[in-house]
Protein backbone atom coordinates (compact mmCIF):
# COMPACT_ATOMS: atom_id res chain seq x y z
CA UNK A 1 0.00 0.00 0.00
CA UNK A 2 1.42 3.29 -1.09
CA UNK A 3 0.27 7.11 0.41
CA UNK A 4 2.54 8.69 -2.81
CA UNK A 5 -0.03 11.17 -3.02
CA UNK A 6 0.15 13.21 0.04
CA UNK A 7 3.80 12.33 0.90
CA UNK A 8 6.11 12.83 -1.92
CA UNK A 9 9.75 12.74 -1.56
CA UNK A 10 10.65 13.07 2.23
CA UNK A 11 13.67 12.14 3.61
CA UNK A 12 13.32 8.81 5.64
CA UNK A 13 15.98 6.73 7.61
CA UNK A 14 15.25 3.24 8.28
CA UNK A 15 17.58 1.45 10.66
CA UNK A 16 18.08 -2.30 10.63
CA UNK A 17 17.13 -1.72 6.68
CA UNK A 18 19.53 -5.01 5.70
CA UNK A 19 16.27 -7.60 6.02
CA UNK A 20 12.99 -8.78 7.47
CA UNK A 21 10.84 -5.59 8.60
CA UNK A 22 13.39 -3.38 7.95
CA UNK A 23 13.93 -3.89 4.40
CA UNK A 24 9.96 -4.46 3.81
CA UNK A 25 9.61 -0.81 5.62
CA UNK A 26 12.64 1.25 3.37
CA UNK A 27 10.45 -0.54 0.34
CA UNK A 28 7.18 0.45 1.33
CA UNK A 29 8.39 4.10 2.06
CA UNK A 30 10.22 4.00 -1.36
CA UNK A 31 6.87 3.05 -3.05
CA UNK A 32 5.27 6.08 -0.75
CA UNK A 33 7.61 8.39 -2.69
CA UNK A 34 10.16 8.87 -0.46
CA UNK A 35 13.98 8.73 -0.23
CA UNK A 36 15.10 5.35 1.77
CA UNK A 37 18.32 6.10 3.93
CA UNK A 38 18.98 2.36 4.58
CA UNK A 39 20.52 1.61 7.82
CA UNK A 40 22.94 -1.15 8.75
CA UNK A 41 25.10 -2.67 11.12
CA UNK A 42 26.46 -5.91 10.13
CA UNK A 43 24.63 -6.87 6.93
CA UNK A 44 26.80 -4.94 4.20
CA UNK A 45 25.43 -7.35 1.32
CA UNK A 46 21.38 -7.55 2.66
CA UNK A 47 21.40 -3.23 3.21
CA UNK A 48 22.95 -3.72 -0.88
CA UNK A 49 20.48 -5.85 -2.14
CA UNK A 50 17.70 -3.68 -0.12
CA UNK A 51 19.20 -0.34 -1.98
CA UNK A 52 18.89 -2.33 -5.20
CA UNK A 53 15.07 -3.05 -4.28
CA UNK A 54 14.32 0.32 -3.34
CA UNK A 55 15.69 1.70 -6.59
CA UNK A 56 14.04 -0.38 -8.29
CA UNK A 57 10.66 0.94 -6.85
CA UNK A 58 11.85 4.22 -8.27
CA UNK A 59 12.85 5.95 -5.37
CA UNK A 60 16.44 7.06 -4.17
CA UNK A 61 18.40 5.40 -1.65
CA UNK A 62 21.78 5.25 0.60
CA UNK A 63 23.29 2.85 2.68
CA UNK A 64 24.15 4.23 6.01
CA UNK A 65 26.13 1.99 8.69
CA UNK A 66 25.29 2.68 11.85
CA UNK A 67 25.75 0.52 15.06
CA UNK A 68 22.39 2.14 16.67
CA UNK A 69 23.86 1.71 19.89
CA UNK A 70 26.52 3.95 20.02
CA UNK A 71 25.83 7.86 19.64
CA UNK A 72 28.99 8.84 17.65
CA UNK A 73 28.18 6.40 14.98
CA UNK A 74 24.13 7.45 14.78
CA UNK A 75 25.71 11.13 14.47
CA UNK A 76 27.89 10.20 11.53
CA UNK A 77 24.83 8.56 9.72
CA UNK A 78 22.82 11.26 10.09
CA UNK A 79 25.12 13.73 9.17
CA UNK A 80 25.97 11.86 5.85
CA UNK A 81 22.31 11.33 5.04
CA UNK A 82 22.19 15.50 5.79
CA UNK A 83 25.00 16.15 3.45
CA UNK A 84 23.82 13.55 0.50
CA UNK A 85 19.69 15.28 1.17
CA UNK A 86 18.34 17.28 3.95
CA UNK A 87 17.20 16.71 7.29
CA UNK A 88 15.34 13.21 8.33
CA UNK A 89 11.78 14.10 8.72
CA UNK A 90 10.84 10.00 8.41
CA UNK A 91 12.66 7.93 11.12
CA UNK A 92 11.74 4.51 11.50
CA UNK A 93 13.59 2.28 14.38
CA UNK A 94 13.54 -1.41 13.21
CA UNK A 95 17.47 -2.21 14.14
CA UNK A 96 17.05 -5.19 16.79
CA UNK A 97 18.52 -8.61 18.06
CA UNK A 98 17.79 -11.45 19.95
CA UNK A 99 19.81 -13.18 22.53
CA UNK A 100 17.42 -15.47 23.78
CA UNK A 101 18.02 -17.46 27.07
CA UNK A 102 16.41 -18.47 30.51
CA UNK A 103 16.42 -15.99 33.07
CA UNK A 104 18.74 -18.45 35.75
CA UNK A 105 21.29 -18.61 32.69
CA UNK A 106 21.47 -14.98 31.42
CA UNK A 107 24.44 -13.69 31.53
CA UNK A 108 25.15 -9.86 32.14
CA UNK A 109 26.60 -9.22 28.57
CA UNK A 110 23.27 -10.99 26.93
CA UNK A 111 21.54 -9.26 28.79
CA UNK A 112 23.47 -5.37 28.42
CA UNK A 113 23.48 -6.63 24.51
CA UNK A 114 19.64 -6.43 23.58
CA UNK A 115 18.69 -3.71 25.88
CA UNK A 116 21.70 -1.72 23.94
CA UNK A 117 20.45 -2.22 20.41
CA UNK A 118 16.85 -2.48 21.07
CA UNK A 119 16.45 0.47 23.53
CA UNK A 120 19.23 2.47 23.98
CA UNK A 121 19.59 2.50 19.98
CA UNK A 122 16.11 3.82 19.56
CA UNK A 123 16.86 6.52 21.86
CA UNK A 124 20.37 7.67 20.63
CA UNK A 125 18.57 7.50 17.08
CA UNK A 126 15.20 9.49 18.66
CA UNK A 127 16.96 12.24 19.77
CA UNK A 128 19.55 12.80 16.95
CA UNK A 129 16.70 12.69 14.87
CA UNK A 130 14.38 15.20 17.14
CA UNK A 131 16.17 18.75 16.75
CA UNK A 132 15.73 18.47 12.68
CA UNK A 133 11.92 17.94 13.17
CA UNK A 134 11.48 20.23 15.96
CA UNK A 135 12.51 23.35 13.33
CA UNK A 136 11.02 21.71 10.68
CA UNK A 137 7.68 21.83 12.33
CA UNK A 138 6.82 18.12 11.23
CA UNK A 139 7.86 14.74 11.53
CA UNK A 140 7.09 11.64 11.96
CA UNK A 141 8.82 8.50 14.17
CA UNK A 142 7.96 4.83 14.17
CA UNK A 143 9.57 2.46 16.77
CA UNK A 144 9.25 -1.24 16.27
CA UNK A 145 8.37 -2.97 19.64
CA UNK A 146 6.85 -6.25 19.96
CA UNK A 147 4.47 -8.54 20.97
CA UNK A 148 6.47 -9.90 23.66
CA UNK A 149 7.14 -6.02 25.34
CA UNK A 150 3.54 -6.27 26.10
CA UNK A 151 2.89 -9.97 26.92
CA UNK A 152 6.46 -11.08 27.88
CA UNK A 153 8.02 -13.84 26.52
CA UNK A 154 9.82 -16.66 28.16
CA UNK A 155 13.67 -17.19 27.32
CA UNK A 156 13.67 -13.64 26.21
CA UNK A 157 13.45 -11.63 29.46
CA UNK A 158 16.16 -9.26 28.17
CA UNK A 159 14.22 -8.78 24.35
CA UNK A 160 10.79 -8.22 26.21
CA UNK A 161 12.29 -5.78 28.52
CA UNK A 162 13.83 -3.64 25.92
CA UNK A 163 10.79 -3.53 23.64
CA UNK A 164 8.36 -2.69 26.90
CA UNK A 165 10.79 -0.01 27.43
CA UNK A 166 9.59 1.29 24.02
CA UNK A 167 6.41 1.92 25.14
CA UNK A 168 7.35 4.65 28.11
CA UNK A 169 9.74 5.80 25.04
CA UNK A 170 7.26 6.44 22.74
CA UNK A 171 4.70 8.28 24.85
CA UNK A 172 7.34 10.39 26.35
CA UNK A 173 8.65 11.65 23.04
CA UNK A 174 4.77 11.54 21.38
CA UNK A 175 3.97 14.33 24.54
CA UNK A 176 7.03 16.23 24.31
CA UNK A 177 7.18 16.72 20.47
CA UNK A 178 3.17 16.98 19.94
CA UNK A 179 3.40 20.78 19.94
CA UNK A 180 5.89 20.39 16.84
CA UNK A 181 3.66 18.38 14.59
CA UNK A 182 6.06 15.54 15.61
CA UNK A 183 4.16 12.03 15.74
CA UNK A 184 6.15 9.34 17.78
CA UNK A 185 4.09 6.04 17.69
CA UNK A 186 5.25 1.53 17.87
CA UNK A 187 3.83 -1.24 15.84
CA UNK A 188 4.40 -4.37 17.92
CA UNK A 189 4.25 -7.19 15.66
CA UNK A 190 3.34 -10.90 17.19
CA UNK A 191 5.50 -13.98 15.39
CA UNK A 192 6.68 -12.81 11.52
CA UNK A 193 8.12 -14.93 9.55
CA UNK A 194 11.92 -13.11 9.19
CA UNK A 195 15.67 -13.77 9.93
CA UNK A 196 14.69 -13.81 13.21
CA UNK A 197 12.55 -16.23 13.72
CA UNK A 198 15.05 -18.79 11.90
CA UNK A 199 16.13 -19.19 14.58
CA UNK A 200 13.50 -21.10 16.41
CA UNK A 201 12.71 -24.28 15.87
CA UNK A 202 9.78 -26.07 13.21
CA UNK A 203 8.06 -27.21 15.99
CA UNK A 204 8.47 -23.45 17.84
CA UNK A 205 7.24 -21.94 14.94
CA UNK A 206 3.94 -24.20 14.67
CA UNK A 207 3.05 -23.83 18.00
CA UNK A 208 3.80 -19.79 17.99
CA UNK A 209 1.26 -19.87 14.45
CA UNK A 210 -0.82 -21.99 16.67
CA UNK A 211 -1.71 -18.55 19.50
CA UNK A 212 -2.29 -16.59 17.20
CA UNK A 213 -6.14 -15.68 16.50
CA UNK A 214 -5.23 -15.81 12.82
CA UNK A 215 -3.78 -18.97 12.87
CA UNK A 216 -0.31 -18.32 10.80
CA UNK A 217 2.64 -16.07 11.23
CA UNK A 218 2.51 -12.79 9.54
CA UNK A 219 4.78 -10.88 7.10
CA UNK A 220 7.15 -8.19 7.07
CA UNK A 221 5.43 -7.12 4.19
CA UNK A 222 2.16 -6.71 6.51
CA UNK A 223 4.50 -4.36 9.27
CA UNK A 224 5.67 -2.57 6.78
CA UNK A 225 1.87 -1.49 5.44
CA UNK A 226 1.74 -0.29 9.20
CA UNK A 227 4.35 1.68 10.04
CA UNK A 228 4.05 3.46 6.40
CA UNK A 229 0.85 4.67 6.94
CA UNK A 230 1.82 6.23 10.53
CA UNK A 231 4.84 7.67 8.34
CA UNK A 232 2.09 9.29 5.84
CA UNK A 233 0.80 12.34 6.29
CA UNK A 234 -2.85 10.74 6.52
CA UNK A 235 -1.67 9.67 10.41
CA UNK A 236 -1.49 13.24 11.45
CA UNK A 237 -3.65 12.57 14.30
CA UNK A 238 -2.27 9.46 15.40
CA UNK A 239 0.41 9.99 18.31
CA UNK A 240 2.01 7.85 21.26
CA UNK A 241 -0.15 4.77 19.60
CA UNK A 242 0.27 1.26 20.18
CA UNK A 243 -0.39 -0.72 17.00
CA UNK A 244 -0.56 -4.40 16.96
CA UNK A 245 0.23 -6.41 13.80
CA UNK A 246 0.09 -9.60 15.77
CA UNK A 247 -3.06 -11.54 14.03
CA UNK A 248 -4.61 -10.33 17.42
CA UNK A 249 -1.66 -12.36 19.80
CA UNK A 250 -1.78 -9.82 22.10
CA UNK A 251 -5.24 -8.33 22.25
CA UNK A 252 -6.35 -7.05 25.45
CA UNK A 253 -2.70 -5.42 26.16
CA UNK B 1 31.17 40.31 21.31
CA UNK B 2 29.70 43.05 23.28
CA UNK B 3 26.16 42.47 25.13
CA UNK B 4 24.54 44.15 22.43
CA UNK B 5 25.93 41.59 19.82
CA UNK B 6 24.43 38.65 22.09
CA UNK B 7 21.66 40.59 22.24
CA UNK B 8 21.10 41.14 18.88
CA UNK B 9 21.55 37.34 18.27
CA UNK B 10 19.22 36.25 20.82
CA UNK B 11 16.33 38.77 19.35
CA UNK B 12 17.16 37.20 15.65
CA UNK B 13 16.68 33.54 17.37
CA UNK B 14 13.98 34.60 19.17
CA UNK B 15 11.97 36.16 15.78
CA UNK B 16 12.79 33.17 14.04
CA UNK B 17 11.53 30.36 16.86
CA UNK B 18 8.97 31.51 18.74
CA UNK B 19 7.96 34.19 15.57
CA UNK B 20 7.73 37.21 17.64
CA UNK B 21 8.50 40.59 16.40
CA UNK B 22 12.03 42.35 16.97
CA UNK B 23 10.81 44.86 19.09
CA UNK B 24 9.39 42.37 21.99
CA UNK B 25 12.46 41.32 22.68
CA UNK B 26 14.05 43.21 25.40
CA UNK B 27 16.34 42.77 28.27
CA UNK B 28 12.92 42.49 30.66
CA UNK B 29 10.87 40.22 28.77
CA UNK B 30 10.09 37.24 30.31
CA UNK B 31 10.25 33.99 27.62
CA UNK B 32 7.20 32.41 29.24
CA UNK B 33 4.83 35.24 30.04
CA UNK B 34 6.00 37.86 27.37
CA UNK B 35 7.19 36.01 24.58
CA UNK B 36 4.79 33.09 25.48
CA UNK B 37 7.52 30.54 25.28
CA UNK B 38 7.71 26.47 26.73
CA UNK B 39 10.61 24.78 27.57
CA UNK B 40 10.80 23.31 24.41
CA UNK B 41 11.02 26.75 22.82
CA UNK B 42 13.75 27.83 25.75
CA UNK B 43 15.40 24.74 24.25
CA UNK B 44 15.72 25.39 20.67
CA UNK B 45 16.66 28.84 21.29
CA UNK B 46 19.65 27.89 23.30
CA UNK B 47 20.53 25.07 20.30
CA UNK B 48 19.83 28.04 17.84
CA UNK B 49 22.18 30.57 19.55
CA UNK B 50 24.83 27.49 20.58
CA UNK B 51 25.17 26.78 16.81
CA UNK B 52 25.51 30.60 15.61
CA UNK B 53 27.79 31.96 18.43
CA UNK B 54 29.71 28.39 18.76
CA UNK B 55 29.35 28.40 22.72
CA UNK B 56 28.20 25.62 24.39
CA UNK B 57 25.42 26.17 26.84
CA UNK B 58 24.95 23.37 29.51
CA UNK B 59 21.25 22.29 30.28
CA UNK B 60 21.60 23.41 34.26
CA UNK B 61 22.17 26.57 33.32
CA UNK B 62 18.63 26.81 31.13
CA UNK B 63 16.72 26.76 34.86
CA UNK B 64 17.91 29.85 35.92
CA UNK B 65 17.06 31.95 32.48
CA UNK B 66 13.66 33.41 32.62
CA UNK B 67 14.21 36.58 31.09
CA UNK B 68 15.96 37.44 27.56
CA UNK B 69 18.37 40.08 29.59
CA UNK B 70 18.91 36.48 32.25
CA UNK B 71 19.70 34.59 28.73
CA UNK B 72 22.38 37.42 28.06
CA UNK B 73 23.81 36.54 30.74
CA UNK B 74 24.35 32.99 30.50
CA UNK B 75 25.62 33.30 26.96
CA UNK B 76 27.84 36.06 28.12
CA UNK B 77 28.86 34.20 31.09
CA UNK B 78 30.33 31.23 28.72
CA UNK B 79 31.91 33.70 25.90
CA UNK B 80 34.30 34.72 28.61
CA UNK B 81 34.36 32.73 31.33
CA UNK B 82 35.63 34.34 34.87
CA UNK B 83 39.48 33.20 35.52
Amino acid sequence: MSYARESEGRVALVTGASRGIGRATALALAQSGHRVAVGWSRDEEGAAKTVVEVEAAGAEALAVRADVGAPAAVDAAFESVESRWAPVEVLVNAAGVTRDGLLLRMGDDQWAEVLRTNLDGTFHCVRRASAGMVRARWGRIVNVGSAAGLLGSAGQVNYATAKAGLVGLTRSVARELASRGVTCNLVTPGPIATAMLDSVGDDRRRELAEAVPLGRLGTADEVAAAIAFLCSDAAAYVTGAVVPVDGGLGMGH
Amino acid sequence: MTRDDVLSALRDASVEVLGVEPGAVTEEANFHHDLDADSLDLVELVMVLEERLGVPIPEEELANINTVGQAVDVVLGRLAPTP
